[in-house]
């Protein structure tokens, strides 16, 4: 990404100083910080993000991931190695204890996604963190497409849609009162097309999943899952080997994967591109439940 | 390729969300699985054909209600930019949503019903994307296939609102008709309005030259973080993190710390790509100075002859926010840039009408969505310039200091 002579930025070095601008904000006026990391793209794009707003220095807060147990071993094993590199701490907020504990029960179809959040919300409570960064992107949903970059949250981690901070130019205002807290969205503006393009730019690495690949998988309600441990075939659901790919990186017994010849990020950019489905569209059984699905997730304290 | 942020403007039956409906799907920026959803909700509301508006609303009580509630950015890309779109309601909390969507656009979009002609809410529009300072506007003349295209509709159009942009700081003004139903002069030109010889509007979207509109002269850096690692790999490393204001800022040149006054030189630039010889805006990376000064979040790094001036009196347009009203000995918080102070309001002015543009002179309060020229006295100096020469520099929020809600937004006219 070289300086063009006229002044001007690309579009790519915009949204990434967009971003340490954001991250920087937060790190100066938020006093508990810390930073969603899933091991999905975006949220390895979030800690490039990081680790570039604070270079040389080391990234000053923890990155916090909430374990729902049913993760893929790549992303476990991307979010260990990467919290090693860049000597960050790391706090790992995990579902199944908090199910043995019996602080929270699974859905009937197996789903955590709705039970990460009172996980969440008691680690928050617990390390008394006061901002929360996640790498929600506005494009990926509508209710998203109308949130802050800077996030209000109540005490209960809620997010009331009808009363949010205006925000303007790139004025932040992280002020709270006591167990109220901010989630920061650094990735707002970027779609999915751009955190491709800026993975190929920077070379990071992504779990293998990304790519096509060939994969043992069975059909489910219209979509493919991968056999495995955490999502066995039922009876009746015949394993076939086909070439798939993940486009994004939820619970391994709920998220499905897609046809597909993208083995390189070349590959998966033109792809992408051409494509005419959402990637939760696509890809997640736990979005299709209604039609404001993640909305009420928002409200309950989700990111 | 690089990037244009605009804001819609327009009101409840203007076709605003059509026209971006009709952006989004014609650059292919709609999935099959939105659109589904989409049809789905119309066939369950009862519409007889598929309403695009629903793609831009969001929210569970938008669609119960059919109105949209706050701003909704959208994001398409061409080959030759990419952009994203501040989606502002019409009605509803109108000016608090439009100066939030117009704080950070290039460029605004004003819908007009070509049967309708300029209403007054066409030019409260007018009036608030220029009080912002959006640079470039586009009056899109709307629903022109129900006026049957009519040269003279449109022309009458033009002139009216030319006339009343006389009275308002213009930069860039484009008339375009359009039909976002039909997609008349949207992506291209129509066969349909021959004697139109402007360009569609995604055309004029595409090559509205934006580079220039940044200041580029004015050199100021807002101290944003201070990064001292401590590790053994850099014992000594000091530097100063943050966006660029404005100016060109190069390893070599002399500038000088505000509030200290201190004269130093920049050693060296990092940014997001490494070591870099010169930056400008918004670039945010680090600078490192020669001498080991003071130096912390809030101060300001400008050129010696060319600083921003220390001031503690603000004169300035302020947009209320708040159910509760701006009044006289009111007490704020205010961050501009990388600084906060507190605030206190000295003196209303005059409340303008925001239709009209009257000046309410015997004004004592500012009730939510209003404006008005109010002077403030901080605790501390601000680095201000005014909002007409830099839109970072000269624009600022308050804040609640009880509840803690932003609640003002406000534009430097000027400062002592």
């Amino acid at each position: 990404m070289t300086d063009p002579p006229d002044y001007r930025l690309s579009h790519l070095q915009s949204l990434e100083s967009e971003s340490l601008h954001v991250f920087r904000e937060v790190a100066a006026e938020c006093e508990r910080p810390a930073l969603m990391f899933s091991g999905g793209k975006d949220s390895i794009v979030m800690l490039h993000l990081a680790h570039k707003a604070f270079s040389p220095a080391r990234i000053p807060f923890p990155i916090l991931h909430v374990d729902t147990g049913l993760n893929f071993p790549q992303v476990i094993d991307i979010r260990d190695r990467r919290a090693d590199e860049l000597a960050v701490r790391l706090i790992v907020a995990s579902v199944p204890e908090a199910m043995e504990r019996g602080l929270v029960t699974p859905e009937p179809n197996g789903s955590r996604n709705r039970i990460q959040t009172p996980v969440l919300l008691a680690a928050v409570q617990e390390h008394r963190f006061t901002a929360l960064f996640g790498g929600a992107r506005r494009d990926e949903e509508k209710s998203r497409a109308k949130e802050r970059v800077f996030s209000f949250r109540d005490e209960f981690g809620q997010w009331d849609p009808k009363n949010q901070r205006p925000e303007l130019w790139n004025l932040y205002n992280g002020r709270i009162h006591l167990g109220e807290s901010i989630r920061v969205f650094p990735l707002s503006n970027w779609t999915e097309l751009d955190v491709w393009h800026y993975i190929a730019a920077e070379e990071l690495l992504v779990p293998d999943l990304y790519f096509a690949r060939d994969r043992e998988v069975f059909e489910r309600d219209g979509m493919l899952y991968a056999a495995n441990d955490m999502c066995p075939p039922r009876d009746g659901e015949r394993t076939i080997t086909a070439t798939v790919r993940y486009r994004t990186m939820g619970d391994a017994n709920l998220t499905a994967a897609v046809r597909s010849d993208a083995d390189t990020i070349e590959r998966i950019i033109e792809e992408i591109a051409l494509t005419r489905l959402t990637e939760r569209g696509a890809t997640r059984g736990d979005d299709r439940v209604s039609e404001a699905a993640m909305e009420d997730r928002k409200r309950e304290g989700y990111f | 390729m690089d990037l244009l942020r605009f804001a819609t403007a327009g009101s409840v039956d203007d076709g605003k969300s059509t026209l971006i409906g009709r952006l989004l799907y014609d650059t292919k920026a709609i999935f099959d699985d939105q659109l589904e959803a989409v049809e789905r909700t119309s066939r369950l509301m009862g519409d007889d054909y598929t309403n695009l508006a629903l793609l831009t609303d969001g929210l569970r009580a938008e669609r119960e209600q059919g109105i949209t509630i706050d701003v909704a950015y959208r994001y398409f890309a061409t080959p030759r930019r990419k952009f994203i779109i501040a989606d502002t309601p019409g009605h509803v909390q109108y000016t608090r949503n439009m100066v939030t969507g117009a704080s950070t656009a290039d460029l605004a979009i004003i819908l007009v019903d070509a049967r309708k002609g300029m209403l007054e809410q066409s030019r409260r529009h007018a009036f608030l994307v220029t009080l912002l300072r959006v640079p470039h506007i586009v009056v899109a003349v709307n629903k022109m296939d129900l006026v049957d295209y009519a040269q003279d509709r449109y022309e009458a159009i033009r002139n009216e609102f030319t006339a009343f942009a006389t009275k308002l700081e213009i930069a860039d003004l484009t008339v375009i008709p359009i039909s976002a139903l039909r997609g008349d002069n949207i992506v291209s030109r129509s066969g349909v309005m021959p004697w139109y010889e402007g360009p569609s509007l995604l055309h004029h979207l595409e090559h509205v030259h934006v580079a220039s509109d940044r200041n580029l002269i004015d050199a100021r850096f807002p101290v944003q973080y201070v990064l001292r690692p401590q590790l053994a790999e850099y014992p000594d490393y000091r530097g100063y993190a943050g966006t660029v204001s404005g100016g060109v800022l190069k390893v070599g040149d002399d500038v000088v710390v505000l509030p200290s006054g201190f004269e130093t030189r920049i050693v060296a630039i990092d940014s997001a790509s490494g070591p870099i010889e010169e930056v400008f805006p918004p670039m945010s990376v680090t600078l490192r100075l020669a001498d080991d000064l003071d130096v912390s979040r809030g101060d300001m790094i400008c050129r010696p002859h060319n600083a921003a001036v220390p001031s503690q009196d603000i004169d300035a347009m302020v947009c209320w926010m708040s159910d509760t009203p701006l009044v006289l000995g009111k007490q704020l918080a205010l961050k501009h840039t990388t600084r906060t102070a507190r605030a206190l309001v000295k003196d209303l002015q005059y409340r303008l009408d925001v239709n009209t543009l009257h000046r309410d002179e015997d004004a004592d309060s500012l009730r939510l969505n209003e404006v008005g020229r109010v002077q403030l006295r901080t605790t501390s100096p601000l680095f201000v310039d005014p909002y007409r020469r830099s839109r970072t520099t000269g624009g600022f929020i308050l804040i609640d200091e009880a509840s803690n809600n932003t609640v003002g937004a406000g534009m430097v006219v000027g400062a002592e």
